[in-house]
């Protein structure tokens, strides 16, 4: 089973995220699990959604406590909210941002996993330039599908396309491919660094 | 208002009535063909406004579609009188709702209706002012929010009868009730509290609302028809003694009720859309008095002292409403 | 058809393919969902011949549904939480009458305190008020059991909640299968009330009955749920033969063939249960665990059956009977009258609190050693509880209760789980 974290406040599309990645899953004949945490949706707090994906049926009903890679949408969040409790030591780490782990005060924790699992990725830049929207959810799905190889890029997008119609799926698709590249291009460097 | 014109066949009296009417000009409850919708045998007391008032509506409507009516009734004395089981006095189909919910079950049966594409089936739903301004009011509102098509009808003997004359939002100012004693500062229901649900009907520019009472039984049932020729949400109000509850003569009935709309205490008047179209000019206005001696709920207000202040306030009362509804 | 769904669309898809011709709505969290896709399919005429009817509050939603059903229309609403107890007085209205209404139970927990999440609470209030009750383990079986639940309510003419935990099943994207509409018409035909107001053939109903035939009728409420204890089964039964699967019936045994302990519960927490079977059974330990899917009729020779052979059964329950202890504990106690057996009750998950695999590992392993109380809380903060009791020691006007403890307790949205 890998188990997906992630963190985003209200109103950044953090439940989406997590109802794609599973139908992304689904398409590729797997079963899985999403989920948001269930508080007041008020736009700007902080929310979480977990996606659970195996290739048998999955039983439990527990938030993720244990994640195998964590996709953070609002650095904000970062010294906020206890993000990184549980990750699995080999996890995955993807942010949201356009500065590195060690300009957001992570360089400690950036030494303890391996470094092609860590990846910040500009996704509200992608967004807005594909999108016209700082929605970065979509973005970031294609980020996780380079940095884990968890699905494949087409799954994605088919599952960004059904959600969200026509152009702005397109959009949002293109925007998923950018930052797919991006992160690849990423850990690539760090691979070889 | 009904209005007819009629010819004197009969000199030397002032006799009019139906036998001297073209026969489409009769009254339902004159013609052998009524359907008695709620039928003899009932247990109402004697002189009961709203027998005789349900009685008459009910077979007007059941004349104006061809005899398709269903009815849904509130927990109440109409519904309790009606059904001793294992009897039943209804003829037509007729539901018990529960106290509160009269409308929005009533609003479940004409979905039922449009969903089986029986256009022709209409719905009434029944309540006394208890379960109508009370209990009943938020489904009430519901309903006519929604302009459900249904006719709401309310038999307002103003107060909860069934249960042995307990106060209720209709109770007018002074009237002596188990839960407003005839004692104290201000002796019966107290003045400044109570609703008009008419007019509140009307504020929810539902196509038809209407006053009626059994003093003008003729009225009651041409506004029931009109009623029925119309779509959505309709609430005809109509004023019933109760003999019991009044502590009035079983057979002052339709006096007393005449008494109320000549005093100018209840209004008869219809409304579309939120604008009265019609009201009933009084005949022969009579002072208040006239109306509340016939009733032992106001006893206290008479006697070797009366009590004029209060009697003088309930006259304010019905010259406003003369004023306001423009009765004169 | 699979699809990766939400399990309220899921619930929707499945309700609007037994052609309801009323649905009634007043939104509440968490099913909100569900009515909102079944107004889509009205709306978008993928559901046909049906008047959909936003209400002004549950006691009209269901009053709504009295009168659509009284005048034979199949007939469907769904609340939870507070709803269902706007709505009490029709509930017992409806079963009274007889009424085949199907109705949605998002479980939610009752305040006060004010809470949205998934406990029992709701549906465990008004567990005797003459409703079938079903649970569902899964969004699968939450589609399914309103297919079944539609079938059952018409036989019988009772109406029947099927209780789907809210936000952990009703928010949950997971694969369902969707049947098919001509699979869904085979299984179940159109609507045949026993009662009905009609204009061609006038009756009466709902009438005042006295002593001399109250007793009798509600008797015959009784004998139809035991009745349902035979159709239950049988339909599922039925449904396995046309779909393909598995879903409803009485109760659901995991793993208790040999079993010295026994689990027992109701709804979504069978899942991680079944996980924690699993690794109690890695470690050695006979352990099994029972779904019971019909809770109202409950039936206790089924849960006998399955029981009697083990040396303690535990139930899991999400409700607490404030005062003395379990609730669905009671009924299983009474499946299990002079069977000697250690019972025990563990109240949890109570307002939403999660229910994990680790601490039912805990719990199972305490279980296997005997070391339960008879009573237990799951993952109860003792510490928040005596310091609470210290400050209400300390001054009369301590302040709220809840408000006393969120104070405590700290900011929740920095926290995981």
């Amino acid at each position: 089973m890998f188990q997906v974290r992630i963190h985003g406040r209200g109103g950044q599309g953090v439940v989406s995220a997590a109802e794609m990645l599973s139908v992304a899953a689904f398409d590729e004949g797997r079963f899985a699990q999403a989920f948001p945490s269930f508080g007041s949706e008020r736009m700007g707090a902080p929310v979480m959604a977990f996606c659970r994906i195996d290739t048998r049926e999955i039983r439990l009903r527990e938030p993720v406590m244990r994640p195998d890679a964590l996709i953070v949408q609002d650095a904000t969040l970062l010294h906020q909210v206890d993000i990184f409790s549980g990750l699995a030591p080999d996890g995955y780490i993807l942010i949201n941002s356009t500065r590195s782990f060690e300009e957001l005060g992570l360089g400690e924790l950036r030494a303890r996993y391996p470094h092609d699992h860590l990846c910040c990725v500009p996704a509200t830049e992608i967004a807005m330039e594909h999108v016209g929207r700082p929605l970065p959810n979509a973005a970031l799905l294609g980020g996780f599908a380079a940095i884990t190889g968890q699905l494949q890029f087409e799954s994605v997008a088919g599952a960004i396309r059904a959600k969200f119609p026509g152009k702005v799926g397109e959009g949002n698709a293109r925007a998923a491919r950018a930052a797919f590249e991006a992160v690849l291009k990423s850990i690539a460097q760090e691979a070889h660094a | 208002m009904a209005v007819q014109d009629i010819k004197f066949y009969q000199t030397g009296t002032f006799t009019v009535g139906n036998r001297l009417l073209g026969e489409h000009e009769r009254s339902v409850q004159s013609d052998m063909r009524r359907t008695n919708s709620l039928n003899s045998g009932h247990r109402a007391c004697q002189g009961c406004g709203e027998a005789l008032g349900a009685r008459y509506a009910i077979d007007a409507a059941m004349h104006a579609t061809n005899d398709r009516v269903m009815a849904v009734n509130a927990t109440g004395c109409l519904e309790v009188f009606s059904t001793p089981y294992p009897e039943t006095s209804w003829q037509i189909p007729w539901i018990h709702s529960l106290f509160g919910n009269a409308a929005a079950v009533a609003s479940g049966v004409a979905a039922a209706m449009r969903a089986k594409g029986r256009k022709d089936v209409r719905v009434i739903a029944q309540g006394g002012d208890g379960g109508t301004t009370d209990i009943g009011f938020g489904c009430l509102s519901g309903m006519f929010e929604r302009n459900d098509d249904v006719l709401y009808i309310c038999y307002d003997n103003e107060a909860y009868m069934n249960t042995g004359v307990q106060r209720s939002s209709a109770t007018p100012p002074a009237a002596r009730t188990a839960t407003t004693m005839a004692v104290g500062d201000e002796p019966g229901n107290t003045f400044g509290t109570g609703k008009n649900v008419p007019v509140i009907a009307m504020a929810h520019y539902i196509p038809f609302v209407a006053t009626a009472s059994v003093a003008n039984l003729r009225d009651l049932e041409d506004k029931v028809t009109r009623a029925m020729a119309i779509e959505g949400s309709r609430y005809i109000h109509i004023h019933v003694p109760c003999p019991l509850g009044w502590g009035s003569a079983p057979a002052d009935t339709i006096k007393v009720a005449r008494m109320a709309v000549e005093s100018g205490l209840f209004p008869l008047f219809e409304a579309e859309q939120g604008e009265i179209t019609a009201r009933y000019k009084l005949r022969r206005r009579v002072p208040v008095e006239e109306y509340l001696k016939l009733q032992r709920r106001y006893a206290h207000l008479f006697g070797k002292n009366p009590d004029t202040e209060t009697i003088a306030r309930i006259q304010a009362i019905a010259d406003k409403n003369i004023r306001m509804f423009g009765l004169e | 058809m699979l699809k990766q769904i939400e399990g309220s669309q899921a619930i929707a898809e499945a309700v609007a393919l037994c052609r309801p011709q009323v649905i009634c709505a007043y939104p509440i969290t968490p099913q909100t969902h569900i009515v909102e896709g079944l107004g889509e399919m009205v709306k978008s005429g993928e559901l046909e011949g049906c008047e959909f009817i936003n209400v002004e509050s549950e006691f009209a939603a269901l009053s709504v549904a009295i009168g659509s059903s009284a005048a034979g229309v199949r007939s469907y609403t769904a609340t939870a939480s507070q709803g269902i107890l706007y709505m009490a007085e029709a509930v017992y209205n409806a079963s009274g009458l007889g009424l085949p209404i199907v109705m949605t139970i998002g479980n939610r927990a009752i305040g006060a305190p004010i809470n949205i999440w998934n406990d029992h609470s709701d549906s465990m209030a008004l567990r005797d008020a003459g409703w079938i009750q079903l649970y569902a383990e899964t969004n699968q079986e939450a589609a399914d059991l309103h297919i079944q639940a539609f079938r059952l309510a018409e036989e019988l003419s009772v109406p029947v909640m099927v209780c789907v935990d809210g936000f952990i099943l009703t928010h949950a994207y997971e694969r369902v299968d969707i049947p098919t509409q001509a699979d869904v018409d085979a299984y179940l035909p159109p609507f045949e009330p026993v009662q009905v107001l009609d204009v061609a053939q006038p009756v009466s109903m709902g009438a005042m009955v006295g002593p001399e035939a109250f007793f009798e009728v509600r008797y015959l409420q009784h004998h139809k749920q035991e009745r349902a204890l035979e159709r239950i089964p049988a339909l599922a039964k039925e449904f396995k033969e046309r779909f393909g699967r598995d879903s409803g019936g009485l109760v659901r045994s995991y793993r208790c063939e040999d079993a010295e302990t026994i689990v027992v519960a109701l709804g979504s927490v069978n899942g991680t249960l079944k996980e924690a079977v699993d690794e109690m059974r890695e470690r050695g330990e006979k352990v099994g665990s029972v779904a019971i899917v019909s809770f109202r009729p409950f039936p206790l020779d089924a849960v006998r059956d399955v029981l009697k052979g083990a040396k303690r059964v535990v139930v899991l329950e999400k409700c607490l009977a404030v005062g003395v202890g379990g609730i669905v504990s009671d009924d299983v106690r009474k499946a299990l009258s002079g069977i000697a057996l250690a019972g025990h009750t563990v109240i949890a998950g109570l307002g939403g609190r999660a229910i994990t695999r680790t601490s039912l590992v805990e719990m199972l392993e305490r279980a296997t050693k005997d070391e339960l109380k008879l009573l237990e809380f799951l993952d109860l903060r003792w510490d928040v509880i005596d310091r609470e009791l210290a400050r209400e020691k300390s001054a009369r006007r301590a302040g709220p209760t809840a408000e006393n403890i969120l104070r405590d307790v700290g900011p929740v949205a920095a926290r995981i789980g």
